[in-house]
């Protein structure tokens, strides 16, 4: 199957005050039509930097220092700010971690529905609100047509996050970037809205790509994962491969300290990583996890290869298996 | 709503009540009185009583002030003037269209200004265009107004010749829609480098405070055009907090009227204010109290009320206080 979105050594920095900020080094990945790609990993470990940079939404003072993005064979990083505003919210639309602040608290829902309608398909007003209201049914919002005329402060969180999942898919994207879409709401939302999610993406056939640190949501979401860690992607697999047969330190420590409950000894305590993400990590030669990891040694105070351990399986680490027994580098 | 502003108008009166005491009272402790003012001292003592008693000065001053609230409440009479003789709201409504003229293009200019420079200097942080908004706000508004005025009445009327320095109209034959123009070109200059100095500041800060909301993210991730995203999503957000600073702003042009109608001789309400508390005239004062009080708190009241229409939460909260 051929790739829809193609990320292939991204690599985007920020201009601070104190200096340049290398917050995404040597991102790749590719997510095929229709599919769920899962991007894991503790916050500020550039997940959310990748996504936005997929949306040029960052802001000025963040530059693409190398790498590309193709989507459907162009490159978003080189197209004009014109032609991006067609992608965006079109082709590939995304939602956010913050449902109560997403929304313009001064518009109604439906002006905000209707306006990335009438802005990407070429409908008069009246079938643009026939398409909203359409959307917040599907959405599972009882009474639409009346929520059409309320403001955003009338809504509660999870109905928010329903509205901007139902403006996302509006015009039927090609890709979802869902960045922490329930990291904010009631554990008991949560689940609707993944599954909501889900199923409309799967109608429409879009593909998603979930941003989360919620492994438990990952184990139920996605096709594949990536696990990044301090700006890079540590580890890449399907993710039944990720759970059976985690390669790097990183991910490995990841699944441990995922709390459960059978199986669970009174005594037993909870697994964590030690230590916590490097400061300024795009500094640190050799491996970023070398200073947590128990499995450290001499030669990881040089950058480890990005090494395959088996089809679809690659991890960044000396130790992962297919790296000891071939030195097969790649990247 | 309806509620909300009968409820609103209610509380205004006791406000007027009390505004008129205090005015009263502070106007009677003031030394002098009006036949202090208008009588020549050498008069003898029997025919400057006669004036007292005509004018009802040797009357109790709750006295004084209970009839002149009768004659208000009962009749609408605010009284006569005790220098001019003509009636008060004659005197005040002759005053008030030049007044109204003169703020209401200080106010509209320097909003014209202020609102598209500070926005675009929010939206351009740290440009150089920025820089030179903040600075040309700044000094708008630490110039004082009497100083720029006669600045410019220097400039423009005494070296350039080019504009007149004073009054309304040219005296015998003038009065015509271009002549009040030119007139009102230097005073309306000064007011508006005021206003627009102040506003600019309050518009940039509130725009800079919209600018990094979550919703403009959502706004661009729609693909909204970034005018777009400024000038319909930012702004309409932006413009709650500037709809109070433009309540405030009424009062103070008012305030900043009386200095600017004495140095350039406008014949509006300033102007009145001071040459009737120059003359001791009781009953004017009293008159222009009132009508300022009734302005700056029909200004607020229609703050509220613009406030509801710019912000949906606040009309909701109207609607509530109304049920209850």
């Amino acid at each position: 199957m051929t790739s829809l979105l193609d990320v292939s050594h991204l690599r985007m920095a920020f201009d601070t005050d104190r200096g340049k900020v290398v917050s995404v080094e040597d991102v790749s990945f590719s997510l095929r039509p229709g599919e769920t790609l899962a991007i894991v990993g503790e916050s500020g470990c550039g997940k959310s930097v990748t996504a936005l940079s997929i949306m040029r939404l960052l802001g000025k003072n963040s530059r693409c220092e190398g790498g590309e993005i193709q989507f459907e064979g162009t490159d978003l990083m080189s197209l004009s700010d014109a032609d991006m505003r067609e992608i965006r919210g079109n082709r590939i639309s995304m939602i956010f971690q913050e449902p109560m602040t997403s929304l313009n608290p001064v518009f109604t829902i439906g002006y905000q529905l209707t306006e990335t309608i009438r802005l990407h398909l070429n409908q008069n007003k009246k079938q643009a609100r026939a398409s909203a209201i359409e959307m917040l049914r599907k959405v599972g919002l009882p009474r639409p047509e009346a929520i059409m005329g309320e403001y955003p402060f009338a809504l509660s969180g999870g109905m928010r996050q329903r509205v901007m999942i139902a403006m996302a898919l509006a015009c039927q994207p090609k890709v979802l970037i869902a960045d922490e879409p329930t990291t904010a709401l009631d554990v008991t939302v949560q689940a609707q809205i993944m599954s909501l999610m889900k199923g409309l993406c799967e109608e429409s056939g879009t593909a998603i790509i979930l941003i989360t640190h919620d492994l438990g949501v990952v184990a139920e979401m996605a096709d594949r994962v990536i696990v990044m860690y301090a700006g890079q992607v540590v580890e890449e697999a399907d993710v039944f491969q990720l759970f059976e047969n985690p390669q790097h330190p990183y991910t490995q420590g990841l699944l441990q300290s995922i709390p459960h409950l059978d199986g669970f000894e009174e005594e037993e305590r909870l697994v964590s990583i030690p230590g916590s993400v490097p400061a300024r990590y795009s500094q640190a030669e050799g491996c970023r996890f070398a200073n947590r990891c128990s499995l450290a040694s001499e030669r990881c105070r040089t950058q480890p290869p990005y090494a395959y351990v088996e089809e679809g399986h690659a991890a960044r680490c000396w130790e992962a298996e297919a790296a000891s027994e071939e030195e097969e580098a790649y990247a | 709503m309806f509620n909300y502003v009968i409820r609103r108008l209610l509380i205004a009166l006791p406000v007027l009540l009390g505004v008129t005491v205090i005015n009263f009272i502070i106007m009677r402790m003031a030394p002098g009185n009006p036949v202090d003012m208008l009588v020549n001292p050498k008069l003898p003592a029997a025919a400057i009583e006669a004036k007292r008693l005509e004018l009802g000065l040797n009357d109790p001053a709750y006295m004084q002030y209970l009839n002149w609230l009768r004659n208000l409440v009962l009749h609408g009479d605010l009284g006569y003037s005790m220098i001019s003789y003509a009636p008060v709201t004659e005197l005040i409504g002759s005053r008030m269209g030049p007044t109204l003229l003169l703020m209401g293009a200080a106010l509209v200019l320097g909003l014209a200004i202020a609102i598209p420079l500070g926005v675009l200097s929010a939206s351009r942080q740290y440009s150089k265009l920025d820089y030179t908004a903040v600075t040309g706000s700044f000094l708008g508004i630490s110039i004082p107004n009497f100083f720029l005025g006669l600045a410019l009445i220097y400039l423009f009327s005494l070296q350039l010749n080019w504009l007149p320095s004073s009054g309304m109209r040219e005296l015998g034959g003038g009065g015509g829609f271009l002549d009040v123009l030119l007139h009102l070109i230097l005073p309306v200059i000064v007011l508006t480098a005021n206003v627009a100095g102040r506003n600019i500041r309050y518009v940039r800060s509130s725009m800079l405070e919209i600018l990094d909301q979550d919703y403009l993210r959502t706004a661009r991730a729609k693909g909204l055009r970034e005018f777009l995203v400024v000038n319909r999503h930012a702004m309409r957000n932006a413009l709650i907090p500037i709809v109070t600073v433009l309540g405030m702003e009424i009062p103070i042009l008012f305030g900043g009227a009386v200095v600017i109608e004495q140095i350039f001789s406008w014949p509006g309400i300033g102007q009145l204010t001071l040459s009737s508390i120059m003359n001791r005239d009781y009953s004017t004062i009293m008159g222009l109290n009132l009508a300022a009080a009734v302005i700056v708190i029909a200004a607020n009241l229609l703050t509220d009320i613009a406030y509801a229409l710019v912000d949906p939460r606040i009309k909701n909260s109207y609607r509530g206080a109304a049920q209850s």
